[in-house]
């Protein structure tokens, strides 16, 4: 079980209190959980990451046990701390704005 | 009897005002979609209760609402559990998917426009300014987008399509965007030639279909914009808004960067009106429900300055179709007043006799029941107002 903490705004559109937990039988790499966090919440799409590229939107990032893993590559396999679910993948808008 | 409804986007969320037909005392339900920037809602003619609502984000991107019931319940159309599953058992989700179409098929496909120094830009996809419901058939809404194109849906705001003839068309690298971005944000549906549809982008101009949106022309002759090298190019103009009176749709009123404009001949040519304005720099124009040739602008000092003329907030009214302007102030502040009117923040109803209504950056929505002569703050406090449109209920 994997799991995802979105930013606010976003659990507001996909209509969810709390973290999201979704199951993988494949790889458990950033591209995996997005496609399965899409699957599940289709309003989802293109809010993260691009409709057509698949690229994280400029002001999103993606942070892990403590570490930034909004650049590196999307099939790189994410920690066994995140693939084991004790602890979760975190999905973060930029500080910026008001 | 009558109702009316008006659809407030801002800064921070959607906000709904409702009143009877005496449009006195006023109902506020809202924030909806709260936190996020909200550019338009419009409500289709053939069913008043099926509201589209543009909601965007910086961080997050383009998302498309979709209410049934009047803006009680929203959802992203597409996204209801028996529409999830597309034929490859995946849900769709592609109600906020706005890709520009850059096959051979289109035509000319174009891929770069006029950056704001003179070098070719990549065409990128921003957000939705203005979403346009058919006259006919409330699944069929138009959006116009920025970087500017139009696009349309027909099943609803579950998927989206390009119209890109308008992109297309040769003038499309000339474009350029506009201090607020290059925005395609006035859609006009000619009530009695559904193959017809003018629209306008800062900074290109003006553009009309006449064939259902396959081929377009640029109508910007009698434009003049000092700004530019070549004042009366075919395009480059800053064309703020365009509207029309439905009973005569070849009389377009527009309010440019600088001047106010007419044509009685569906764009083919311009002649301006500004007559005795104080200063015709502006970004709202709208005309009279019931009278064709009544019109309504809010003029600010200049381009650098977007703020009234002496901290007053005048919306000027013209009942000979332009050059003979009286300025409306009863109920409008006229001291200390330094906000200004968004161009999709003007709106009319159509009740007797005629309401008219403008939202400010400040986040007050002001409205007239007597078409112009006297005003009342319907809200003071909201977030800077984006747009408003307002529906006539039975």
């Amino acid at each position: 079980m994997i799991r995802v903490v979105l930013p606010p705004h976003l659990r507001t559109l996909a209509r969810i209190d709390g973290e999201v937990e979704v199951d993988l039988k494949t790889a458990v790499t950033q591209r995996s959980v997005l496609d399965a966090l899409e699957a599940r919440y289709p309003m989802l799409r293109g809010t993260i990451r691009d409709h057509v590229t698949h690229l994280r939107r400029p002001m999103v990032r993606f942070f892990a046990c403590g570490d930034d893993l909004s650049h590196e590559s999307p099939d790189t396999p994410l920690p066994d701390a995140i693939a084991c679910g004790s602890e979760p993948f975190l999905i973060i808008g930029a500080i910026a704005g008001g | 009897m009558s109702k009316v409804r008006l659809l407030v986007g801002t800064r921070k969320g959607a906000f709904i005002l409702t009143s009877d037909g005496a449009r006195k005392r006023w109902k506020v339900s809202g924030p909806h979609f709260a936190g996020w920037e909200i550019y338009h809602l419009k409500g289709s003619a053939v069913n008043p209760d099926r509201i589209y609502a543009s909601q965007t984000s910086g961080w997050f991107g383009q998302i498309i609402q979709r209410s049934d019931d009047g803006g009680k319940k929203w959802t992203t159309p597409g996204s209801s559990p028996e529409e999830l599953k597309s034929a490859d058992g995946m849900p769709k989700g592609e109600s906020n998917k706005f890709v520009y179409d850059t096959s051979p098929e289109a035509g000319k496909p174009l891929t770069t426009h006029q950056w704001y120094d003179g070098t070719q830009h990549p065409w990128e996809f921003k957000r939705v300014w203005h979403l346009e419901p058919s006259l006919d058939d409330p699944d069929h809404v138009y959006a116009g987008v920025e970087d500017a194109a139009l696009f349309e849906s027909k099943d609803g705001g579950k998927s989206w399509h390009e119209l890109a003839g308008l992109r297309g068309s040769d003038t499309g690298p000339k474009w350029q965007p506009g201090a607020g971005g290059m925005c395609l944000h006035t859609i006009l549906l000619d009530p009695n030639n559904p193959k017809r549809i003018s629209i306008a982008i800062s900074a290109a101009g003006t553009f009309r279909t006449d064939d259902g949106g396959k081929t377009w022309k640029p109508i910007n002759r009698g434009l003049h914009s000092q700004f530019l090298p070549d004042p009366t190019a075919e395009v480059g103009h800053c064309v703020h808004r365009i509207a029309l009176h439905p009973s005569r749709p070849n009389t377009l009123f527009m309010q440019k960067h600088w001047d106010v404009m007419r044509s009685d001949d569906a764009g083919d040519s311009w002649k301006e009106v500004s007559g005795n304005l104080p200063t015709d720099f502006g970004f709202p124009i709208d005309v009279h429900a019931h009278e064709p040739e009544t019109i309504y602008v809010v003029p600010i000092k200049s381009d650098s300055e977007h703020y009234p003329l002496n901290g007053r907030l005048r919306v000027y009214r013209s009942r000979t179709g332009g050059n003979e302007w009286e300025a409306l102030t009863k109920g409008l502040p006229q001291r200390n007043c330094y906000v200004n009117v968004l161009r999709d923040a003007m709106s009319v109803d159509s009740l007797e006799p005629c309401g008219i209504y403008v939202g400010t950056t400040g986040g007050q929505v002001y409205g007239s029941a007597d078409a112009g002569n006297n005003w009342k703050p319907i809200v003071r406090d909201l977030p800077a107002v984006l747009s408003v449109e307002v529906q006539t209920l039975p």
